[in-house]
């Protein structure tokens, strides 16, 4: 055991942890407990910590006017532009790390795609969509979100398939696999950690990206974070809605996060070689 | 009939050549061994073979059918990693199984041909394990019943036993060699170990940069090498060499040392020497064909007299190595324990005559 794992050393961690986890949890609660409120308790002075009853109606009010459908818009649009992203990403990916397409260069170009400031991009973009007649679309954001994600997801499935013992996909070759075969029985469930650690960042991305969702949609396809900005007036501010909008934008990412994470363990490559 | 026949096999990468014609026919059932050291190629032939790299000239022949263009699954073959290369989300029946599945094999077949191979190799408690739950040594046994499972016409082994410690390695060695006996397929196996490479083989393919320096029976290679690396390579420990002089005395030629020693060479050698008389050659003498000249029982001794000062003394156990200088050359000995205590101790060590070996110090081939 060691030395500060005692007495006074082990309470001032504690004091410390807690100081920590106070801090970076608070904005949440205060998120949270806005949407319980009354509009008179959101303003008043000093703060309420906790409402004096739990107000649904913040919500209701969502769920009466319709402005949930941004939640599943958002749902809609990021979770197929994720299933898309990884699927072709993990090929490419593949195709990359095991047959060298495009030499040593063509991952290095995809990444740097990533690099470009998307507000550099929007302009043309519109333009280009308003030609397509994808605004307003859900196919016109899930090409986006998938293009936008589909380097990262390349350069990150790269590494974890050079990550896997050449051995395995030679030895499944010998065995009588198809490369097709290699990729679903050997390279799929060897970069599964991966694959799932990956998906969450982009099903985030998509989730959180507000500009081009706000210069692509007008109301049919309005996604959350772009929903939460219709709130914001020049006379008066919904704080309640605002904050309840939020809450419930969060939920699905929690959610996500919540059932991957068991699966985003990397020690699913141990025991395959010398270990 | 040569059931693996492989004619001026070449493979470039880049502008190295890693396979400069290889002629090679493996009869059925053989056991052949590619030994080398590393870099010489034999990873890259086994890996041709296998279809696992494209070769750039050549053909590689399995039963008499030209499989170069064959993808490695079309050749009928099966494969042993050295890294074991099993599927650490597979337990080790799936694992076994594996071949089996990707050749759409009835699962009651399944079933039976895993029991046997997983009984054959003493498997059978393990089947339901993962193989991060699996010693090394089990785990080269499930990647050797994956591919016995298989009944495949050819089994290739890439470096199987590197991984294992030293003790597991014997043991591993000695089954591999009884499951050869057993199933009687035709199987290639690669190794950098010539101890491995002396003990499996039916016929040993040793490798240098490339070229098949030379093939045949174990023993034949190594008491017949055709140059001095085939013959430095195999034996532990390694065979000695020095550089020395054929000069003509009255009663025939001897090999010149410094200090006014010098070694008769055999009568019936003669002959073949002719042309190396005041030449300089290549001496090659094994640590085993010396011995302690010990006075009291003459007659028991055969070759050649050479008094020796020992600088080094390693006591093994069963048999001690002593290295003394000849020509500012170390030469090791190898005698029966207690024969030599001490560096420093003058001795005179017999050498066996008949079985050196001369070598022409330019092209590095056996003269005599």
């Amino acid at each position: 055991m060691m030395r500060g794992d005692k007495g006074t050393g082990l309470a001032l961690r504690y004091v410390a942890a807690l100081a920590i986890t106070t801090i970076f949890i608070f904005p949440i609660y205060w998120l949270a407990i806005i949407s319980f409120k009354t509009p008179n308790e959101i303003f008043a002075f000093p703060p309420v910590w906790w409402p004096e009853s739990i107000q649904f109606a913040n919500y209701a009010v969502l769920f009466k006017d319709g402005d949930v459908n941004a939640i599943w818009n958002s749902m809609v649009v990021s979770t197929v532009s994720t299933v898309i992203a990884m699927l072709l990403g993990t090929m490419c990916a593949y195709s990359i790390a095991r047959f060298r397409t495009g030499g040593n260069f063509l991952s290095d170009w995809l990444i740097s795609n990533r690099m470009i400031p998307p507000i550099a991009i929007a302009f043309p973009i519109f333009l280009l969509y308003v030609k397509l007649g994808w605004i307003d679309t859900y196919l016109g954001l899930i090409v986006l979100y998938t293009a936008f994600n589909l380097p990262y997801v390349i350069w990150m499935m790269r590494g974890y398939i050079l990550d896997i013992p050449i051995e395995l996909e030679e030895s499944a070759l010998v065995d009588g696999c198809s490369r097709w075969r290699v990729f679903r029985k050997v390279v799929l469930p060897m970069t599964r950690g991966g694959m799932f650690a990956t998906a969450v960042f982009t099903f985030i991305f998509a989730w959180n990206e507000f500009i081009f969702a706000l210069i692509l949609t007008r109301s049919s396809v309005t996604t959350f974070p772009v929903q939460v900005t219709h709130y914001f007036g020049v006379d008066s501010t919904f704080w309640a809605k605002i904050s309840a909008m939020s809450m419930l934008g969060m939920l699905p990412i929690f959610i996500v996060v919540a059932i991957m994470q068991k699966f985003i363990v990397r020690g699913i490559s141990l025991g395959a070689v010398k270990g | 009939m040569a059931q693996l026949a492989i004619h001026g096999l070449r493979k470039f990468y880049g502008k190295v050549e890693a396979l400069k014609g290889i002629d090679l026919d493996i009869p059925e059932g053989e056991f052949c061994v590619f030994v080398g050291p590393s870099g010489c190629g034999k990873s890259t032939l086994l890996r041709t073979i296998a279809g696992l790299e494209d070769i750039s000239s050549g053909t590689i022949e399995i039963d008499d059918r030209e499989v170069n263009d064959l993808r490695p699954r079309d050749r009928n073959i099966a494969m042993v990693f050295q890294n074991y290369a099993l599927y650490p989300y597979l337990n080790v029946f799936e694992n076994i199984a594996f071949g089996l599945r990707s050749r759409k094999t009835p699962e009651a077949e399944i079933q039976k041909r895993v029991s046997a191979a997983a009984e054959m190799l003493g498997i059978e408690a393990m089947l339901d394990r993962m193989p991060r739950q699996l010693s090394g040594g089990q785990r080269q046994r499930v990647a050797i019943g994956r591919a016995v499972v298989r009944d495949a016409r050819l089994f290739l082994f890439d470096e199987p036993l590197s991984n294992l410690d030293a003790q597991l390695r014997d043991g591993m060695r000695a089954e591999i060699k009884r499951l050869h006996q057993e199933i009687k397929k035709t199987m290639v196996y690669v190794t950098h170990d010539q101890i491995e490479a002396m003990t499996l083989a039916d016929r040993i393919v040793l490798m240098r940069d490339g070229i098949i320096e030379q093939q045949g029976k174990p023993l034949e290679l190594f008491e017949r090498p055709v140059n001095k690396f085939v013959a430095g390579f195999l034996g532990s420990p390694q065979m000695n060499f020095v550089t020395t002089r054929l000069v003509e005395s009255g009663n025939g030629l001897v090999l010149k040392f410094n200090h006014g020693r010098s070694l008769q060479v055999e009568k019936s050698r003669e002959a073949s020497l002719k042309n190396w008389i005041d030449k300089e050659v290549i001496l090659g003498l094994r640590p085993e064909h010396i011995t302690r000249y010990v006075t009291a029982d003459k007659n028991s001794h055969i070759g050649e007299k050479i008094a020796v000062t020992v600088d080094l003394v390693e006591p093994t156990g069963t048999r001690t190595y002593v290295q003394f200088k000849l020509n500012d050359e170390e030469i090791t000995a190898e005698l029966p324990s207690h024969m030599v205590d001490k560096p420093g101790t003058e001795i005179d060590v017999l050498v066996d005559m008949g079985r050196i070996l001369l070598f022409d110090p330019k092209t590095e081939l056996v003269i005599a």
